[in-house]
């Protein structure tokens, strides 16, 4: 195969396309090849196609109809749904919150986990306990989070006793409730779930750099942080904006969390409503299935832009031979 | 499942997996030594953050209504065992493991065979249709289950799987394709060609070159997309929420949410499921993260 072609980093649907297409022509297949390919590839294609593809082709479909989720749609309103969807303040306020979690999430959980894999970033005794402890908000589940932080942000809950204990009771809130402060505390949580993930990718994007070169700036008398700042994070930079483009991309879809901790709030008041919040509560909650598919739709779109772009501008250079050049 | 689990693949390449540079020196090397003590202690901070809301969810498990409610952010005094005795012993508890074993168990089979055998084609046969496969599945990450939702309901609906694990575990499937595939192909592709050559000199067919050559090196790549598989089926909530409307099929993560709202007053009790929930995907997790770390880490060189 076209390993070298092939080895650059992958980073997504623009990029890899690009890359395919230089992919060997193909020779000759015999029959067997022919069967065997098809045999391999079944399972996994039919699957796919039924259950991914499928669907958001249906929800392209149904957006265009004002309809119940009962039999055939029949009652097609055009770009109607469309409209009402852009032109509805709620989902103004939806957009708003979206791009705050997109933008906190970066900027929060960005620096707090590059400072915290340089710091781990050594051979050093008990590494791997302190992975799996900083690891460990990440790997559970959406609904224990958010219940377990429901409990302790509630008015009579453990954040409020702690604060009354330390004769700080003045600073308890209704954190949840409060659409003043729901979006930060939002943040807050999306950190403390979120950020071992990213401590675990640049971890591992450092073991990857070549030890040879923190060696040589070692002996060329090199301080710590001249390393840090000349080797380590510039290395790391593929690393990291393959990151940002995963948590662009979940902060946008992001439903469970919301959805869990300000169900019974959601609405334009409780101040966290997402854009697939908005999506179940005013789409199929609310009855009304072509709606919830046309905001399927425009979540889609908009999602699909932005990942466009972020390829564009910012993944491109990493395609175009940036790291294997410079980690081989 | 979460958007970010589902899309962690699209790291890289791991040409050291298999490609014969041996990747294990591990045994050779001294014991690392003590980092500074500096170190541990910001890292002793930072998880102490990290994890006071999980401390405070086991802790409250041990604590009682009244203890909860005269101080809330207390420790145990005395410390009750009869909250997770009453979980421990209550059939609808089990009932939620069990489904959500079976269906993380058959999602992860399934997503890692069936992943498997199409990045073998797509790494391995050299014909045009190989990289629109993986295009395709490349373009499934851009596909969440959030729009595909509704749609996605109606179509269980229709296909008489509503209620089931099976309406589940098939659409976890699928969704957890694109995020295998990616990982795994790039661990196919560095097979060395001559590898196959040598097999085929030896008499060794494409079938047989898969599974005595190509599956053990496939290895590590295998276990981190199985793991990461597992957690994100385990953990799944959107999908069963639309799914499962019966509670004898709940997963634990409905289990939850529903022993949260029916004993809302219940706080101790809430607290006490809660924490027993979390275990399984924890466990998993510990044992094998060094894998994962691994697996990524072969990845991210590129």
């Amino acid at each position: 195969m076209t390993t070298a072609a092939n080895s650059a980093p992958v980073s997504g649907a623009g990029t890899v396309a690009r890359r395919a297409r230089k992919t060997k022509s193909p020779s000759a297949l015999s029959w067997r090849d022919r069967a065997e390919i098809t045999a391999l590839s079944a399972p996994a294609v039919i699957l796919f196609i039924t259950f991914v593809i499928l669907p958001v082709i249906m929800a392209a479909y149904y957006g265009f109809f004002k309809w119940k989720g009962f039999g055939v749609p029949t009652n097609f309103v055009g770009f109607d749904n469309y409209r009402t969807i852009l032109t509805d303040p709620e989902f103004h306020n939806v957009l708003r919150h979206n791009a705050v979690v997109v933008l906190g999430s970066l900027a929060l959980q960005g620096p707090f986990a590059l400072g915290l894999a340089l710091l781990l970033n050594q051979k050093m005794r008990g590494q791997s306990l302190i992975r799996v402890l900083i690891f460990i908000p990440y790997v559970i589940s959406e609904v224990i989070a958010g219940t377990a932080w429901g409990l302790i942000l509630q008015t009579d809950g453990a954040v409020n006793g702690l604060l009354r204990k330390l004769g700080l009771g003045a600073l308890a809130n209704d954190w949840i409730s409060n659409p003043k402060t729901a979006l930060t505390i939002l943040l807050f949580i999306l950190t403390w779930k979120y950020a071992g993930f990213a401590v675990i990718i640049f971890l591992a994007g450092m073991q990857g750099i070549p030890e040879e070169l923190t060696e040589a700036a070692k002996v060329d008398g090199a301080s710590y942080w001249q390393i840090q700042r000349k080797i380590t994070i510039p290395l790391l930079g593929p690393t990291m904006r393959m990151w940002g483009f995963l948590s662009v991309i979940g902060s946008l879809q992001l439903f469970d969390l919301v959805y869990i901790i300000w169900g019974q709030y959601i609405s334009s008041t409780a101040g966290t409503s997402t854009m697939a919040t908005y999506m179940v509560v005013n789409g199929r909650m609310s009855g009304n299935y072509g709606y919830g598919n046309a905001v399927a739709v425009v979540l889609f779109l908009i999602s699909l832009v932005i990942a466009l772009t972020y390829q564009r501008f910012v993944l491109r250079r990493d395609t175009e031979g940036a790291l294997t050049g410079s980690s081989r | 499942m979460t958007a970010a689990v589902t899309s962690l693949k699209p790291l890289a390449p791991a040409e050291s997996a298999a490609g014969g540079k041996p990747r294990r020196r591990r045994a050779a090397k001294p014991k690392p030594e003590w980092a500074s003590p500096a170190v541990y202690l910001v890292a002793a901070l930072v998880i102490a953050g990290l994890l006071a809301p999980v401390a405070y969810v086991i802790l409250g498990g041990f604590r009682n209504n009244s203890q909860i409610t005269a101080d809330p952010a207390g420790l145990p005094d005395p410390w009750v065992v009869d909250n997770y005795r009453v979980v421990l012993t209550s059939s609808g508890f089990w009932q939620q493991v069990g489904n959500s074993t079976i269906a993380a168990a058959c999602g992860t089979i399934g997503t890692v065979t069936f992943g498997l055998m199409v990045s073998f084609v797509i790494a391995r046969y050299p014909f045009k249709g190989g990289s629109m496969l993986y295009m395709l599945f490349a373009a499934g990450l851009m596909f969440p289950m959030t729009v595909a939702i509704t749609p996605l309901y109606i179509l269980i609906k229709n296909l008489g799987l509503m209620n089931s694990l099976a309406g589940i575990i098939i659409p976890g499937i699928a969704f957890a394709l694109p995020q295998t595939v990616i990982i795994l192909v790039p661990f196919l592709r560095a097979i060395p060609k001559e590898l196959e050559e040598a097999a085929s000199l030896d008499g060794c067919g494409r079938m047989g070159f898969f599974w005595r050559v190509v599956v053990p090196l496939s290895v590590p790549g295998v276990v981190t997309t199985g793991i990461l598989t597992f957690v994100g089926s385990w953990n799944s909530y959107m999908l069963p929420l639309f799914i499962l409307t019966d509670h004898s099929k709940y997963t634990l993560p409905l289990g939850v949410q529903a022993f949260a709202s029916e004993h809302s007053v219940n706080t101790a009790q809430v607290l006490a499921f809660t924490s027993l929930s979390m275990i399984p995907a924890l466990v998993v997790f510990s044992l094998f993260e060094r894998r994962i770390v691994g697996g990524l880490t072969g990845a991210v060189k590129g």
